[in-house]
């Protein structure tokens, strides 16, 4: 606290009183709330985590340094490497070589570290060809290892799937899509969510009775089960695309409810607001009213709450894809990978297979910890 | 008082009729009719279905005939407790799910009982003590339960009991009582298998729960009515037992209705990982295979079943709070 | 003022440790409460007056915490220092309800929503009397009668929000006087409510310390209920008694400047010049950065440089029964 406070410093520093107390009312609604939200440690956090991952989300060809569907049944389930950082003194990163047997006994195959063999790590590496950002044609990685190299002398940061596919790089293709399909769905209840919502909150009435009364009973029925039969009805011979926007929109089905709810009771706080009665005196129309002086004044409130919406997006793509009713192979995502630990017995063998679980719980705790920041912030005025 | 249970008993009749339609549209999805694959099926396994046979099945389920007319034929078999065939087992659907209904409820509302006896406490305590060290150990577990989908913990538990324990934790009977016949036996092999499921599917419930009543609590503490109590000289304890809980149990009690149907679609994905003998793993196959009477059947009755329950619920809130009953409208 | 206090508070600091400082909100209050009589505390919002009447029930929340002084309570011939004993402890219950009651500001909401008012008024007679249920239902429904209330017997099963603030703040005033306490505390009891029915809550309030025979400690910012209903006043600010004297001395000789310019604020009928009203200048300094020396010199007219913003000034005696704590009078 020695140091001078500059002018951003927020207003809860009992110190200098008088300048930051005249400083919270000249400052705009959202300065308010980003000095609230700041005050949230976890929220910033968890804020960084979720900019990581939907940076993820955009470079996971530039992360992932194998072709995620490249399958070759001599490296089928093999265990994580150890990366050695340095070479004597050296920063070097490389991996020891692996050698794959079978057991003579269990007729399984056993993968022994071959110390001898020095496998360094490149960065920047050449690799598969892509188009960065969807745009540019590269072939350069972050990591990889020299091309032209046998099976056993390759890098496998979280070892391999049953059918010798490299887990890291499809961990970064699952987060790629596992994410923007809560997003999308996010999107799409939101949608919903402000529209039903705002009617009922707007009209109010009948309106409001009727939308209520859906709300309810659709939050009284256990949902899950009717997913998954809407999501086995989806025909067998649709491309992974077709799926994909299809899953969407089941997912978005079971989240509005829950925004259409927050939408309305800002609605129906609002609407008695002095400055939504002068815009109608004034003779706005409607629609402008709406969405020229409501919907702004409680954005923060809906992105807020569309935050806390996006973990059960994840984790019902998650579940859909895990029981095979969701995103089908050759789709990539966090449930299909988590489809090859459906058996304990292969867990218990190869218990890197239960990895793609750590992302699903990282990315749903970040989520709810931003949210609650956020709702927090919503208010800068309240308390 | 009458009025509220009225509405809401409306509200439910409302939700099965929802939920027969949804359960109904489950069954019309695949491509084709009930009977073509119920043709192609039989045909598959060797046996041959007669026209006549065919043509009577048609009548029955009113196909070719408008959606309303098949839907109404449907409910009017379902009211008489036809559920149809099941074309993967080739037994009436009410035959294959016999006790697993029963069972997927058992195993419910053995996680709302056990969402609510942790919570509660748990609750009452970390508001009670905020800041505390117990207060956080709460919050950090009931982060941990909200952000772990129960599939995985289930999962996760699986793992280390076949690891470290070297025994198949799931079920919900010993090997021996698999098959056996109802008894006092059975039942309490049922009860030493019930808390691990009912913890797994409980524990986000519980989580979210504890953050409500936590919530709910501390709002009440600060009530002027606490501080007129605690100057009556009551002991600190009998005060936040007798008015801020029972104030602030209110709230928590309305999210009953809605903790149940989460419980049951949770149930279904943890009974696979589990290998429960719930209608989970049962509804899974009927789905994949299109056995669809099967599928739409089980959708049905877990929604009439979570409909009845949450109804019970709404009638117990009433039964706490005065200010419903004595609600005029 | 012959009479031993019935409560003497000496040199009384509550302080409440908070994430942004320490908040002095009682720092060092003295005053007496004869038997039977009724002593004001006077002050501006936030000025320690409720934190005080709550020290003395050892209710104040958390992280308030009494840090020192001694609040000595006469029971019968012998005085126990109330802040000494164990604020939850078997002793301090005895004496909170039964021999010190509490009404407060809020009747909206300082009885349960959810419990009806019968069942919150039996209660303290359970607890501090040896009574069956149907006695303490008995005597519940007596007391309601006794403060006013209308249909006792039917008014006894319903909740608090079915009665209006009037009767509310009389069925409060019944569960507080429910056990005859010899002392009753009454912070604002009459803020919330319209101005004819606060003239009936003070006239309910004298009419029953005359049966009864309690002392009031009446604590308010409404100088015209001072005048109506004190024997004596204690006026506070910021956490300090500045000056405590018989009710007369306060009106009519009034010593310390915070006094007199409280007095200068408020409207009389029967003013004979056309006096201006004098607001005080400046506001109430924010408890983080309370001002050294005397807290008042900021705002002070009589302001002595040098000295009223070195050091405080002791209370000090200036008459009879008569103390100040200013530096004009020493």
């Amino acid at each position: 606290m020695a140091v001078l406070a500059p002018p951003t410093t927020p207003a809860h520093e009992p110190a200098p009183l008088a300048l930051p107390e005249q400083r919270i009312f000249v400052a705009s609604q959202w300065q308010l709330m980003w000095w609230r939200f700041r005050k949230h440690r976890l929220a910033m956090v968890s804020s960084v985590i979720v900019i990581g991952f939907y940076l993820v989300v955009l470079g996971a060809d530039f992360l992932a340094y194998a072709d995620p569907d490249r399958s070759e049944a001599q490296r089928s389930l093999m265990p994580p490497q150890r990366v050695y950082f340095f070479d004597g003194w050296r920063f070097a990163p490389y991996v020891h070589g692996f050698k794959g047997a079978r057991d003579p006994n269990t007729f399984k195959r056993v993968y022994v570290a071959d110390p001898t063999q020095k496998v360094p790590v490149r960065f920047f590496a050449e690799g598969f060809e892509y188009r960065f950002l969807g745009l540019i044609p590269t072939t350069r990685h972050l990591i990889g290892v020299d091309r032209g190299r046998d099976a056993s002398t390759t890098i496998f940061l979280l070892g391999t799937d049953l059918q010798g596919r490299d887990l890291w790089s499809r961990l970064m293709y699952g987060t790629r899509i596992s994410l923007t399909i809560g997003l999308l769905g996010v999107t799409m209840s939101l949608v919903l969510g402000v529209v039903l919502g705002g009617l009922s909150g707007f009209y109010g009435g009948i309106t409001d009775t009727i939308i209520q009364r859906t709300i309810e009973i659709l939050r009284s029925i256990p949902t899950i089960p009717l997913w998954m039969g809407l999501a086995a009805a989806l025909p067998r011979e649709w491309t992974i695309l077709q799926v994909y926007f299809a899953i969407t929109i089941i997912i978005s089905l079971l989240g509005w409810t829950e925004l259409a709810r927050v939408v309305r009771g800002r609605f129906l706080a609002m609407r008695e607001e002095d400055f939504v009665v002068s815009a109608r005196l004034v003779g706005c129309s409607q629609l402008r009213t709406i969405f020229v002086h409501m919907v702004p004044s409680f954005m923060s409130h809906i992105i807020a709450a569309t935050t806390l919406a996006l973990p059960a997006m994840i984790i019902s793509e998650t579940a859909l894809s895990f029981l095979g009713l969701g995103l089908r192979p050759p789709a990539i995502s966090w449930g299909v990978l988590l489809q090859q630990a459906q058996n304990v017995q292969t867990v218990a063998i190869s218990p890197w297979l239960m990895l793609p679980a750590v992302p699903v719980i990282i990315a749903v705790m970040a989520f709810n910890f931003l949210g609650d920041g956020l709702r927090d912030a919503a208010d800068p005025y309240g308390r | 008082m009458l009025a509220y249970v009225g509405r809401r008993a409306l509200l439910a009749v409302f939700t099965v009729w929802a939920i027969s339609v949804l359960s109904f549209a489950i069954i019309q999805l695949p491509p084709g009719d009930y009977v073509t694959s119920y043709i192609a099926q039989m045909a598959s396994t060797g046996s041959v279905v007669s026209e006549e046979e065919a043509q009577q099945l048609r009548i029955q389920y009113g196909l070719g005939q408008p959606y309303y007319v098949q839907y109404l034929k449907w409910m009017n078999l379902v009211v008489r407790g036809e559920f149809g065939m099941s074309m993967e087992w080739r037994r009436p659907v009410t035959e294959v799910i016999g006790d697993r209904l029963w069972l997927t409820m058992v195993v419910s509302l053995a996680a709302l009982v056990l969402t609510w006896v942790l919570a509660l406490p748990i609750g009452i305590y970390s508001a009670v003590r905020q800041y505390s060290p117990g207060d956080y150990a709460a919050t950090f577990v009931g982060f941990i339960g909200l952000a772990v989908p129960n599939f995985l913990l289930a999962l996760v538990l699986l793992y280390f009991g076949f690891v470290f324990l070297n025994a198949h934790v799931g079920g919900l009977f010993s090997p021996e009582m698999q098959d056996a016949e109802w008894s006092g036996a059975r039942v309490w092999d049922l009860m030493k298998h019930l808390p691990m499921p009912a913890l797994i599917l409980g524990l986000a419930g519980t989580a979210q729960q504890i953050r409500i009543m936590r919530a709910n609590l501390l709002d009440e503490l600060r009530k002027p009515y606490v501080v007129t109590a605690r100057s009556k000289g009551l002991t600190e304890l009998r005060l936040i037992l007798k008015y801020p809980v029972r104030v602030a149990l209110n709230p928590f009690a309305s999210t009953i209705g809605y903790t149940l149907p989460y419980i049951v679609s949770g149930s279904i994905i943890v009974s696979l990982v589990l290998g429960l003998p719930t209608v989970g793993p049962l509804l899974l196959k009927a789905l994949i295979a299109q056995d669809m009477f099967l599928a739409g059947t089980i959708v049905l009755l877990l929604g009439l079943m979570t409909v009845i329950g949450t109804l019970i619920s709404d009638i117990l809130l009433v039964w706490i709070d005065p200010r419903i009953r004595l609600e005029e409208t | 003022m012959a009479a031993e206090p019935l409560l003497s508070v000496r040199n009384l600091k509550t302080y409440f440790a908070q994430d942004e400082g320490l908040v002095k909100a009682v720092d060092g209050v003295s005053f007496d409460v004869a038997p039977g009589s009724t002593m004001a505390i006077v002050g501006e919002s936030g000025c320690g007056k409720s934190v005080t009447a709550r020290s003395i029930l050892r209710i104040v929340d958390r992280p308030g915490r009494i840090v020192e002084g001694e609040i000595l309570f006469r029971r019968g011939e012998a005085a126990t220092d109330l802040a000494t004993l164990d604020a939850n402890g078997a002793e301090m219950r005895a004496i909170r309800g039964a021999e010190i009651a509490l009404i407060f500001q809020e009747p909206m909401s300082s009885f349960s929503p959810v419990h009806s008012v019968g069942n919150q008024i039996d209660e303290a007679i359970l607890l501090h009397q040896a009574v069956s249920r149907r006695g303490a239902r008995d005597k519940t429904i007596e007391m309601l009668r006794r403060v006013g209330v209308p249909s006792p017997e039917e008014r006894v099963d319903q909740l608090s929000n079915q009665l209006s603030g009037g009767l509310r703040q009389r069925a409060m005033i019944a569960m507080a006087l429910s056990c005859q306490p010899t002392l009753l505390i009454a912070d604002e009891p009459t803020t919330a409510l319209d101005v004819t029915t606060q003239t009936q809550i003070l006239e309910l309030m004298r009419q029953l310390q005359k049966e009864d025979g309690m002392a009031i400690m009446l604590i308010t910012h409404d100088l015209g209920v001072v005048a109506e209903m004190a024997t004596d006043v204690a006026v506070m600010y910021l956490g300090r008694v500045v000056e405590q004297a018989p009710v007369d001395a306060i009106f009519h000789d009034p010593k310390h400047p915070y006094t007199r310019a409280l007095l200068r604020s408020i409207p009389r009928i029967r003013s004979r010049t056309r006096e201006r009203l004098t607001p005080i200048a400046g506001s109430v300094p924010h408890p983080f950065d309370r001002p050294h020396g005397c807290s008042f010199h900021p705002r002070c007219t009589d302001f002595i440089a040098g000295r009223c913003d070195a050091s405080a000034p002791e209370l000090g005696p200036a008459g009879p029964g008569h103390a100040v704590s200013c530096f004009l009078y020493e």
